[in-house]
């Protein structure tokens, strides 16, 4: 009886947390998602009662067809060149410092402290630090000249420069490709393992894609009214080195806790069969450290799909050659005050952050829940 | 046999130490260009050492920050005081009082770290307008509070599960309820998971700026809002915003070398699998 009061006591007191959630959680996500159908952002848009209509899917439409917005493509193109060079960077070079590490080095923990402080910078300080590093006339260009070699003349932030350009209308037939690549994979992988039935069973749809993609695609129409070219902008490249620099030390820590976490009978018991270094790393470390990948390479993802303060400050929030959906929103709306189309972009934004995050939460608490039965 | 384990061993230091000055490039640039007279700097020399030093910058650029140096101190202490004790209160819930579907709720209330803020910026604009609280520091701080439950309170669970079951037994055998169980045995032993929360949830509201920048008016505007207009112009001296980043960037560089045990663990908290 007295244990009953106690859990209602326990539920009140969770209660308002729960309620402070449900709110600014889910029912602020409910209503940009509403915002998002609507055409908030003509006229008086920051009247306290603004005018607004339902209109449908029409924002969404006209950010990915109408000759207008290019730029917010161009942008999803960049997030994803961002999201792919942060994630490789900061996971190769924060394992070969956890490598480093490992061995014991003297003074490893002031290596640790340099390599993790960047960490605890803002993205902002980072951002103003970084532009002065890299521009163009002196900064890091100037650096070859003290070897005897020419100054570099790359102009990082304010490049024009372009390379892997694609057309918008091949997106289609890029992805299918892409899955028929993985799908081949997947079937070498279950052709070795002797399972020869289920390889052709992989392997067929990757056939059926590719004779599409060969043959096939003018059965679907075309996205865009005329062609429209985007690709990887060199202008991006400074901006994810200085996210690296912040975020390597940040993988480092990660994967010096699962190094560590390895028992030293395993290392042991490797280093008698005869194992060396090498060996070790690649047969012992590296498949044990696999789910520390996993994390890490979902939360650098979700930091690089929601990077704003290092870019706004960096490159300035102008500057549409290295910008990105989370500061293409912040200037439709609060700038523009194109709220609704403003909100559109953010529910994109957050659909790709959730593609990361939901599997990940979901197989968390799946395991827990392993765990406390 | 020795000499090559010993070669193994510079190879190891000498990568080291190429690394760490790497990472260490950044500070020396700033360092060295905050310390220049303006007329000083120019791109040529902008790696050499001034030859002498000019603190002026600095109280220069302390005099512009100032305002909001004082916004973002009572903006961090506050919502770091808030949020990590009702994370407290929510991880004692979810760890000792767990009730029905307990671990479906908490899933759900950790959804709310990683969202990109983008998505809930409109409503909160709207509400924080509707409640008079748009553009000053209290509707700043409600945020950071809220949008800080998640973190906090996994991070005070997962301490508290490590509390054994006999030891809030034998307190509740005594006859010591909800309040008095979290006052007399969970709290006490919270120092740690106090430090690890206040530090993190400290240098995160100090670094942050999205709301910073679309939540408050001039006169609220927190230190990197403030950083960012200083080094924003386009005929920037770079000596001023140099000063300022370092201003901007000694509080949580501090509290890094000071308690960095403590911040890693706040980091890896939010990626560790709860």
């Amino acid at each position: 009886m007295h244990l009953t009061r106690d859990r209602i006591i326990a539920f009140s007191v969770l209660l308002p947390s729960l309620i402070l959630i449900a709110v600014f959680v889910y029912g602020f996500i409910g209503q940009t998602v509403y915002i998002s159908l609507t055409d908030w952002g003509k006229g008086a848009a920051l009247a306290v009662n603004p005018e607004m209509h339902l209109i449908g899917f029409d924002n969404y439409k006209e950010l990915f067809t109408s000759f207008l917005h290019g730029r917010f493509r161009q942008d999803l193109v960049n997030a994803f060149f961002y999201t792919m060079t942060l994630v490789l960077g900061s996971l190769t070079l924060g394992l070969f410092l956890a490598i480093l590490l490992d061995r014991e080095p003297r003074g490893e923990g002031i290596f640790r402290t340099i390599f993790l402080y960047p960490m605890s910078l803002s993205f902002v300080v980072t951002g103003t630090i970084w532009r002065w590093l890299l521009t163009p006339g002196g900064g890091i260009n100037v650096l070859p000249t003290f070897v005897g070699l020419p100054a570099g003349n790359f102009l990082w932030t304010s490049s024009r420069g372009q390379i892997l350009t694609f057309d918008w209308q091949s997106i289609p037939v890029i992805t299918a490709i892409v899955v028929a690549l993985v799908l081949v994979f997947l079937a070498i992988r279950t052709w070795r393992k002797g399972t020869h039935r289920r390889a052709f069973i992989v392997a067929l749809p990757a056939v059926l894609l590719v004779l599409w993609a060969v043959f096939g695609q003018r059965m679907i129409p075309q996205m865009l009214p005329i062609s429209e070219k985007h690709g990887f902008n060199l202008a991006t490249i400074g901006i994810s080195i200085a996210a690296i620099w912040q975020f390597s030390g940040y993988t480092m820590a990660l994967y010096l806790a699962g190094l560590r976490g390895i028992p030293v009978a395993l290392h042991e018991a490797a280093r008698l069969d005869g194992a060396n270094d090498i060996q070790y790393y690649k047969r012992v470390a590296f498949p044990i450290l696999k789910p520390i990948t996993l994390s890490a390479v979902i939360i650098l993802a979700h930091i690089s799909l929601k990077m704003f303060a290092l870019i706004f400050a960096m490159a300035g929030p102008d500057n549409a050659s290295t910008c990105h959906p989370a500061v293409l929103m912040y200037l439709t709306t609060f700038r523009g005050n194109k709220f609704a189309l403003g909100a559109s972009i953010a529910v994109i934004l957050f659909l790709l952050v959730a593609l990361f995050i939901i599997p990940y939460l979901v197989s968390s608490f799946r395991e827990q829940r392993r765990r406390a039965s | 046999m020795t000499t090559k384990i010993n070669w193994s061993r510079v190879l190891l230091y000498a990568t080291l130490i190429v690394v760490a000055a790497v990472y260490l490039t950044p500070i020396y640039m700033t360092v060295i260009t905050a310390l220049k007279n303006p007329a000083d700097i120019n791109l040529d020399t902008a790696w050499q050492v001034p030859t002498h030093l000019n603190w002026g910058s600095f109280s220069q650029a302390y005099t512009k920050l100032a305002p909001n140096m004082m916004n973002s101190i009572i903006l961090a202490v506050t919502a770091t005081i808030l949020s990590s004790m009702l994370g407290s209160l929510n991880g004692y819930v979810f760890s000792k009082w767990q009730f029905k579907g307990n671990d479906i709720v908490f899933t759900l209330v950790l959804f709310g770290m990683f969202i990109p803020y983008q998505i809930i910026l409109i409503p909160l604009f709207q509400t924080l307008r509707s409640m008079h609280m748009y553009g000053g520091l209290p509707g700043l701080i409600l945020a950071h509070v809220v949008y800080g439950l998640p973190i906090t309170t996994l991070i005070f669970r997962n301490f508290y599960a490590q509390i054994p079951l006999s030891l809030t037994e034998s307190a509740q055998i005594d006859g010591a309820g909800f309040f008095k169980l979290y006052l007399r045995v969970i709290f006490p032993l919270s120092i740690p998971g106090f430090v690890v929360t206040f530090i993190w949830q400290f240098t995160q509201i100090w670094n942050e700026f999205l709301w910073g920048i679309t939540l408050t008016k001039y006169s609220a505007n927190p230190i990197t809002v403030g950083l960012a207009q200083l080094a924003g112009g386009q005929a920037v001296s770079w000596n001023l915003p140099m000063a300022g980043s370092i201003i901007a960037a000694i509080p949580v560089l501090l509290i890094y070398i000071l308690m960095g045990r403590y911040f890693i663990r706040g980091l890896l908290a939010g990626s560790v699998k709860g």
